[in-house]
């Protein structure tokens, strides 16, 4: 009798640490979720405004750099077009000033110009590792929530389930005929 | 007058400023005059002996769509090269606010620039940043055209200074001559209109309410309506089943398609409501010397010089439609006098006068200035 009472106790207790710590976890994924969207958030502004620094640095000609301030301006003027997109359209914007043929040729040797170009491109390096890492923890976050204890007993509570960023962040064009994807 | 124009966009994609550089550019060489125009083309494109191909323009997003454009450093070099070589007396950059190579050809150049600006951009678009890029090419242009109040506007809203107006003009002899489509006008009768179909103030309502009383009275008459309509089966609701088959919808036509519509019928009418600054498609039409029949508001009493080169009935009227357009259906000497009539008429929006406005903007600027040449300081590639 006392035995059975404490197998139930026993049963009751291991039951309620795993699901506090199921929950425990979700909880954890969803602030790392944050985090990373704050990495994510902090490349994505920094590459702008490298791009931005490139646009008016004089070492372009006016036509490229005002398609690239352009395409800057873009990221941050959140009303008229979706995020991914325009950040997106940056990306093509930079593949397209990058990938003139002699491009570095043309702007070698002037003044900052190595070290801007160069910053650049760890910028959207940058970009894309974070973007990585980002989606990493949202596959993480959304695959706990939509086990079956998580869901029956509602462990992510009322957070909402974070969503992926996609974007097209490759300055190097895959192949010179569909370089842009468009 | 050695003249150099620079068109931003590719010469072989259809649009309204390719189109109005060409207009411009055979009518200045109709004058007399020496015009070169550089124009971003596939290589393989076939060009006029006028236009120099500037290399194939690459596909950008740019303001939230997708252009295609002429840059950086090799487009910069080809605009130098045939500015040197052109030896122009006023160089001529159509839409320079764009990243292409009316942009780049202001940054290389020195001496008489004339700029005409084509759009009406809301403000949002253009941006402060943006104008720090282009300023310096901004900076050296002598003379401003817009070619509507509206992209005057947006010009003095967005980057500051005037500009004259002077608007498109009508390329009549474009509209002179051509075979009616098969078929057509037909023995009895046909009216003609152009426009969106499914676009209130373009007036298609009140042809077809007024096509109703005409169709009954004359068993033969038919109606050629060519234009685009999300959904164009709900025009046909709108007639008479007993009418239906004489209706014909053509769809969005081709230039050359739009010139045979205008040969093909009696009458054309213009049953516009409103929302027109000048009624292009009517002073096509004119050209064409076919016989119109017109909503009586003040852009066409203007072009229609008060009725002598047209008929007008009361807008929105779909009655007096009925029977201005019948008055004409049966009066062929009436008509040929319209016809007559709208021809000279039309001539003073001809692209030849359109084209003396913009040599005058020319003599302003090269006054007491020397030829076209390349900067020293803009635009240093190796």
């Amino acid at each position: 009798m006392i035995a059975d009472i404490a197998i139930v106790i026993a049963a009751a207790l291991f039951i309620g640490v795993y699901v506090s710590w199921r929950a425990g976890r979700i909880d954890r994924l969803h602030a790392r979720v944050d985090m990373a969207q704050a990495a994510l958030d902090a490349t994505l502004v920094r590459r702008s405004s490298v791009a931005l620094e490139l646009a008016t640095s004089g070492l372009l000609d006016p036509a490229t750099g005002l398609l690239l301030a352009s395409a800057v301006h873009g990221t941050k003027d959140i009303t008229s077009r979706p995020r991914d997109l325009a950040e997106s359209d940056l990306t093509r914007a930079l593949r397209a000033a990058f990938s003139q043929p002699d491009f570095r040729a043309s702007i070698n040797g002037k003044e900052g110009a190595d070290e801007l170009l160069a910053e650049v491109e760890a910028a959207a390096h940058q970009v894309f590792l974070a973007r990585k890492f980002y989606n990493d923890v949202v596959a993480a976050t959304r695959e706990a929530r939509q086990r079956p204890l998580a869901r029956v007993l509602r462990l992510s509570g009322r957070a909402r389930a974070p969503e992926f960023f996609e974007m097209d962040d490759s300055l190097v064009a895959e192949n010179t005929g569909a370089s842009l994807g468009l | 007058m050695k003249i150099g124009i620079t068109c931003p966009y590719s010469w072989d994609v259809p649009g309204g400023v390719q189109q109005h550089i060409r207009d411009l550019a055979e009518a200045l060489i109709d004058e007399g005059h020496d015009v070169s125009v550089i124009s971003p083309a596939d290589d393989d494109t076939p060009l006029p002996r006028y236009v120099t191909g500037a290399g194939r323009a690459v596909p950008v997003p740019y303001n939230g769509s997708v252009a295609r454009l002429s840059f950086g450093f090799l487009s910069t070099n080809r605009v130098r090269r045939w500015i040197k070589d052109g030896g122009f007396d006023v160089l001529h950059v159509h839409e320079p606010e764009i990243p292409s190579l009316s942009l780049l050809a202001c940054w290389v150049a020195s001496g008489p620039i004339v700029a005409t600006f084509h759009t009406a951009i809301p403000r949002s678009r253009i941006l402060l940043v943006t104008y720090a890029v282009v300023r310096t090419g901004l900076e050296k242009i002598n003379g401003r055209i817009a070619v509507s109040e509206a992209a005057r506007t947006t010009l003095v809203e967005h980057i500051g200074g005037d500009a004259v107006v002077i608007p498109n003009g009508v390329a009549t002899r474009r509209y002179r001559k051509a075979d009616p489509l098969p078929g057509w006008p037909g023995p009895g009768g046909a009216i003609g209109f152009l426009g969106r179909l499914d676009e209130p103030r373009k007036g298609l309502q009140v042809l077809l309410k007024a096509f109703e009383v005409l169709g009954q009275e004359r068993p033969g008459l038919r109606l050629l309506i060519a234009g685009p309509a999300a959904d164009p089966g709900d025009v046909l609701d709108r007639v008479p089943a007993a009418l239906r088959d004489r209706v014909v919808l053509l769809g969005q036509v081709s230039e050359e398609d739009k010139v045979r519509v205008l040969h093909s019928v009696d009458v054309f009418c213009s049953p516009n409501t409103g929302g027109e600054s000048f009624g292009i498609v009517t002073a096509e039409a004119m050209a064409a010397g076919v016989p119109i029949v017109a909503s009586d508001i003040e852009a066409f009493r203007q072009v229609l010089r008060g009725g002598e080169a047209g008929e007008l009935f009361t807008t929105g009227d779909a009655g007096d439609l009925a029977r201005a357009a019948g008055r004409l259906l049966d009066d062929p000497a009436r008509r040929a006098a319209l016809s007559a009539a709208a021809l000279v008429a039309v001539a003073a929006y001809d692209w030849s006068v359109v084209a003396r406005s913009v040599l005058s903007v020319y003599e302003t600027v090269v006054l007491g200035s020397t030829q076209v040449a390349v900067t020293a300081s803009g635009g240093e590639f190796p």
